[in-house]
C-alpha cells in the first residue's frame, strides 16, 4: 500500500514552484554534517522538497539529491531513477523526509558518483534489496518503500547524505576510488 | 611554488609513511596525489607534494630514511599536468591465467595499438595464477569489439582469460 502511496505522489502536491539551488562540492562542511530532522508539513519542508525536485531535474543524469547537497543540513531528499537502464523496481519522483533504512539484504558492489564529488568515483559495496521508512512532504504521511537494484542504491546513497556521509565514506577500499576522466 | 614527485621503495616496517610525511611537513610541504601498496612485501610509495622547498633541501630532510639502506629515496622536480579530461569511455581490463612471461606486454601492446590510455594498473602473481587489472580510457570512437576480439585472440594464444567491461560510474 504504501508503496502505491509513493508512486502516485508527484510534485504536484506539494502546492509550490521548486527553484533551481546551486548544488555544493565537498569539502563544503554541509556535507560532513548529520542533518537535522525536519517537520514534513512545514512550509519550509515542502519548499525543500520542491526546490530538491527542481534541481534534480535540471541537472543532466542526476537520480536523486539530498538536502545537503544544496546546502541545508536536513533529513530530506529526493529520487527518480524511472530513466535509469539498470532501474528494476521503482517508484517514479518521490521525496522522503527523516527516512531510515529499516531492512537490507543482498550487498552488491558497484562504481558511484555524485554531483558533490565531481572529479571521483568510487566502488561501494550496497544492500541490493532494501525497505526503507520515511514520510512525505506535504501530508506527513509515513510510507514504507520496499525496492531493489538501482533505486536501492540511490535510496541508500541519499540516506547517506542525509547522515553526512559521502560514498567516499564507504569506499571498498584504497584502490577503490578513481579520478573522473568524463563528465556527463 | 614547486611539485616535486618522491618515490620511497624497500624493506617493509611499521611507521615509513608517518616519518616520510612528518619530514615533509616540517618543510611545509603539502601532499597531494600520492599511492603506497606492498609489492612482493616490499613497501612501495609515490607520491607528489607541493611547496616552496626545492629539491636539495627535500633529499636532505628525507635522507635519514634511507640511512640503514633498506629505503631508497628520490625526488625529482616535475611540471604540473593538466587534468586528464577525455571524450573517450573508461573501462576495466581483467586478465588472469597461469604465469608465463610476457602476459603484460602482450595484452597492453593491444590496448595501446588502440589508443587505449592505462590510467590505473595492478599485477599480482599469487601462486601459479597470474592476475592483471586495469583501468583505461578508450578513445571515442573505438571500436570496442574489435578491440575485444583482439585481446582475446591474444590472450588465448597465452592460456589466458581476459575481460574488457565498461566502468563507467552511476551518478547519484
Amino acid at each position: 500500500m504504501s508503496d502505491d502511496r509513493v508512486t502516485a505522489w508527484s510534485e504536484d502536491e506539494l502546492g509550490v514552484s521548486g527553484r533551481v539551488l546551486p548544488v555544493v562540492r565537498a569539502p563544503e562542511p554541509v556535507l560532513a554534517t548529520v542533518g537535522e530532522d525536519v517537520d514534513p508539513t512545514s512550509t519550509e519542508t515542502v519548499q525543500l522538497a520542491a526546490d530538491l525536485v527542481a534541481t534534480m531535474r535540471v541537472s543532466p543524469g542526476c537520480v536523486g539529491l539530498a538536502a545537503p547537497q544544496v546546502g541545508v543540513s536536513a533529513r530530506v531528499f529526493c529520487v527518480d531513477v524511472s530513466q535509469h537502464p539498470k532501474a528494476r523496481t521503482h517508484h517514479g519522483t518521490f521525496v522522503l523526509c527523516n527516512a531510515e533504512v529499516v531492512e537490507s539484504s543482498r550487498n552488491e558492489k558497484a562504481r558511484e558518483g555524485c554531483m558533490s564529488v565531481p572529479d571521483l568515483t568510487g566502488d561501494v559495496k550496497r544492500a541490493s534489496r532494501l525497505v526503507v521508512r520515511g514520510q512525505l512532504p506535504g501530508t506527513g504521511e509515513s510510507v514504507t518503500v520496499t525496492t531493489d537494484a538501482f533505486e536501492a542504491r540511490a535510496l541508500q546513497h541519499e540516506i547517506d547524505h542525509c547522515s553526512g556521509l559521502l560514498f567516499l565514506d564507504r569506499v571498498a577500499g584504497a584502490h577503490a576510488v578513481y579520478a573522473r576522466t568524463t563528465y556527463l | 611554488m614547486t611539485l616535486h614527485a618522491i618515490t620511497v621503495l624497500g624493506h617493509d616496517r611499521p611507521g615509513i609513511i608517518a616519518g616520510t610525511t612528518a619530514r615533509l611537513a616540517g618543510l611545509g610541504l603539502n601532499l597531494e596525489d600520492s599511492s603506497m601498496t606492498l609489492l612482493r612485501g616490499h613497501f612501495a610509495m609515490t607520491l607528489v607534494c607541493s611547496g616552496a622547498a626545492d629539491e636539495a633541501a627535500i633529499a636532505t630532510a628525507l635522507a635519514p630514511l634511507g640511512e640503514d639502506g633498506t629505503l631508497t629515496v628520490t625526488v625529482r622536480e616535475v611540471p604540473a599536468e593538466q587534468p586528464a579530461t577525455s571524450d573517450g569511455s573508461p573501462w576495466v581490463l581483467t586478465v588472469h591465467g597461469g604465469d608465463r612471461t610476457g602476459i603484460v606486454s602482450t595484452v597492453v601492446g593491444e590496448v595501446a595499438s588502440a589508443g587505449g590510455n592505462i590510467t590505473d594498473l595492478t599485477t599480482r602473481l599469487a601462486g601459479d595464477l597470474y592476475l592483471l587489472v586495469a583501468e583505461l580510457d578508450l578513445p571515442a570512437g573505438t571500436d570496442v569489439d574489435v578491440l575485444q576480439a583482439s585481446i582475446g585472440q591474444v590472450a588465448a594464444d597465452l592460456g589466458v582469460v581476459a575481460t574488457l567491461r565498461p566502468a563507467e560510474a552511476d551518478d547519484l
